[in-house]
């Protein structure tokens, strides 16, 4: 079982940045970890932390006004490697939700098997949330993964959409691997029918 | 091949059976952690081959791994495969190598397979005409536990390049051309199908160079239908059918070709006397452009939301829009990757270098993709050369392309590679990437500088 996910209310950290890869999220040096535990620490690492591990003033992250369960970031988010290490951080660290109006698709699986929930919204939007946020750091977001909705404190409002087997497994805190694991008798009668793939091994 | 389950819900996910799904020590710890949660075992062990590559020193490759981290993981690899019972091509086997490059060479990777690992260059095995595709580490364990995923059905994109190639191009300048016109996110959502006489014309290793580099435009997948060049690379490879069987299955891929008249979400055409040496000069693969081209200006961009993004790859780069980049110094050069460190890619640097030396002040690393690789050059002579030009020929492994290793290109410096991803700090913390196909990278290891390698082919 997985952590249930419902409605978030949260606070956001924009980070404005397009095409950020999944090595920026957490770089390959820090992937040696055999568990899915602390990765949060070195989270965007090298946008975090300059050479000699001081703290960069100018990064997000370093900013104390900025604080919250949701990351709000530029287009084409998580794309590059496939490395779940980048969900595992982003949940690590604290992040529940992170809004972009563009995800990559590996990235997006990997949340969703993580209870991280993409929320992709237009790019209009997305630059109404970076705004709002902009103008009022302290500004509450809420998302309503039931409803499928993103809603500003002024109301204003964007759906989103999430595939309705993905939102059962979130809502519930379910597992594919459970699911796949109930059709096992399935998938050996299925083996049968191969006619290919005659391993030479 | 197919789906172990027709009728699902609606909306639900497809059940996708997997052919072959490879493993490497980086990404499968947590996976086999959560088969001894549930106390479940492999449920198809013979079908998951691992090697261990990503986080292994390329020199002294005998000795135990110096950095403790990096040889726990390793070890873990080692301890998982044996109590699991899954087959492990490990440091100092002969079959040891980059996944993606071991797997077609043992003749693992079959036309018609469905093949996953949780990397996102897994598309390589495309080349084959198999459905291949990178996954997460929870996605291994499903893999592991029941040999499914669960799936949606991907948008369809034809990407048809036809004519002849120039002198001094090459597949990699194929690919990273449609790269820097579909921009790094252009293919999100879609599986690829390259086609056209410029894909058909390409050998076998050139195609896995293609396909290799589709999740660089945010494909899932990239694929070319299986063809006489396919079935003849892969005749008397070590796990491919051998002999009648062989032949029984050769009849059974040439089917696997698109139907006339199919229908694809989006078509793109390129010209294949349209595209010249390549070069990126940004922290995206789609920040590509001719060799001989100008960086572009903020104003010369397609959308205002790059800009922001532009500016700051340009100063990460330490670099000025609108100027040139031939004649630029470099500093190091990366031969390797499961881009390009087959034998072919190999004999394209030996090629130019043939008889020259490598620049004073330049260091260069020729990483062969796999030991097979490693003994084909040795067995034809490419490390006398390499050695006689003053290049560093180490033992397989990724090596240069993801700055996890001992193999790290120093803060602020320049090197030139023949990998695919050019990211802040993908070759080390600092690391500025140029991406190149080999000639060009040979090109600028001879020369210092980057260099147009038309200059020195006769
Ligand atoms: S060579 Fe580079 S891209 Fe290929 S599998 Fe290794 S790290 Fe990944």
């Amino acid at each position: 079982m997985k952590e249930k996910f419902n409605t978030l209310v949260s606070t956001a950290v924009p980070l404005p940045v397009e095409n950020i890869d999944t090595d920026q999220i957490i770089p390959a040096r820090f992937l040696k970890a055999t568990t899915r535990q602390g990765f949060g620490d070195n989270l965007f690492r090298d946008w975090r932390y300059d050479e000699n591990n001081n703290p960069r003033p100018d990064f997000v992250l370093n900013q104390p006004q900025y604080k919250g369960k949701i990351l709000v970031a530029g287009k084409n988010f998580g794309c590059g490697s496939s490395r779940e290490h980048a969900a595992w951080a982003l949940y690590d660290y604290g992040f529940r939700a992170v809004i972009s109006s563009f995800f990559a698709d590996i990235f997006k699986n990997n949340a969703l098997n993580n209870a991280l929930l993409p929320v992709q919204v237009n790019d209009d939007f997305l630059q109404e949330v970076f705004a709002v946020i902009k103008a009022n750091p302290q500004a509450l977001i809420t998302i309503n993964l039931e409803d499928q909705t993103i809603t500003l404190p002024d109301g204003r409002a964007a759906t989103f959409d999430i595939n309705p087997y993905k939102k059962i497994c979130l809502l519930n805190g379910y597992d594919d691997i459970d699911y796949l694991l109930s059709l096992r008798d399935e998938i050996a009668a299925f083996e049968k029918t191969l006619q290919t793939t005659s391993l030479n091994k | 091949m197919g789906c172990a389950r027709g009728e699902a819900q609606e909306g639900y996910p497809d059940v996708l059976y997997i052919d072959r799904h490879f493993i490497h020590e980086v990404t499968s710890p947590q996976a086999f952690d959560g088969l001894r949660k549930r106390q479940i075992p492999v449920f198809r062990p013979e079908r998951t081959t691992a090697t261990a590559d990503h986080n292994v020193p390329t020199k002294d490759q005998h000795l135990p791994i110096r950095e403790a981290l990096s040889r726990h993981q390793v070890e873990m690899l080692r301890k998982n495969c044996a109590a699991f019972g899954i087959d492990l091509y490990d440091l100092g086997h002969p079959f040891q190598g980059i996944v993606h490059i071991i797997g077609p060479e043992l003749g693992l990777t079959l036309p018609g397979m469905t093949i996953v690992c949780g990397d996102s260059h897994t598309s390589t095995h495309g080349a084959f005409g198999t459905i291949a595709f990178g996954i997460g580490t929870s996605e291994v364990e499903q893999v592991l536990a029941t040999q499914c995923l669960l799936q949606y059905r991907p948008r369809t994109m034809r990407i048809e390049v036809n004519g002849k190639l120039g002198k001094g191009v090459v597949a990699k300048d194929i690919i990273l051309y449609i790269i820097s016109k579909i921009s790094a996110g252009g293919a999100t959502g879609y599986f690829v199908e390259y086609a056209g006489t410029a894909i058909t014309d390409l050998s076998m290793e050139a195609r896995m160079t293609i396909c290799n580099m589709s999740i660089e435009m945010g494909a899932r997948g990239g694929l070319i239908a299986p063809d006489g060049v396919t079935f003849n690379y892969l005749k008397g490879r070590r796990f491919a059918p051998q002999g009648s069987a062989f032949e029984q299955q050769v009849q059974l891929w040439k089917s696997l070709q698109t139907d006339e008249g199919a229908h694809y979400d989006k078509v793109l055409k390129f010209d294949a006397s349209d595209i010249s040496p390549m070069i990126t000069y940004g922290t995206n693969p789609g920040m590509g452009m001719r060799i001989t081209d100008r960086i572009p200006t903020e104003s010369e961009l397609r959308e205002i939301g790059e800009r922001h993004s532009f500016a700051r790859s340009l100063q990460y780069m330490g670099l000025e829009p609108g100027t040139m980049l031939l004649g630029k110094k470099i500093d190091y050069v990366f031969i390797g990757s499961c881009t390009n460190a087959r034998i072919e890619d190999l004999r394209l640097v030996a090629q130019v270098v043939k008889g020259r030396k490598k620049a004073p002040g330049v260091e260069v690393w020729v990483v062969p993709g796999s030991r097979q690789v490693e003994q084909q050059a040795r067995h034809e002579g490419l490390d006398k050369i390499f050695e006689e030009a003053g290049f560093e020929l180490r033992g397989p492994g990724c090596s240069a392309c993801l700055g996890m290793n001992e193999d790290k290109i120093p803060a602020g410096k320049y090197c030139i590679s023949t990998s695919n991803r050019n990211f802040e700090g993908r070759q080390g913390p600092g690391a500025r990437t140029f991406l190149a196909s080999p000639l060009s990278a040979a090109a600028a290891a001879v020369t210092g500088r980057i260099t147009d390698v038309r200059e020195l082919l006769d």
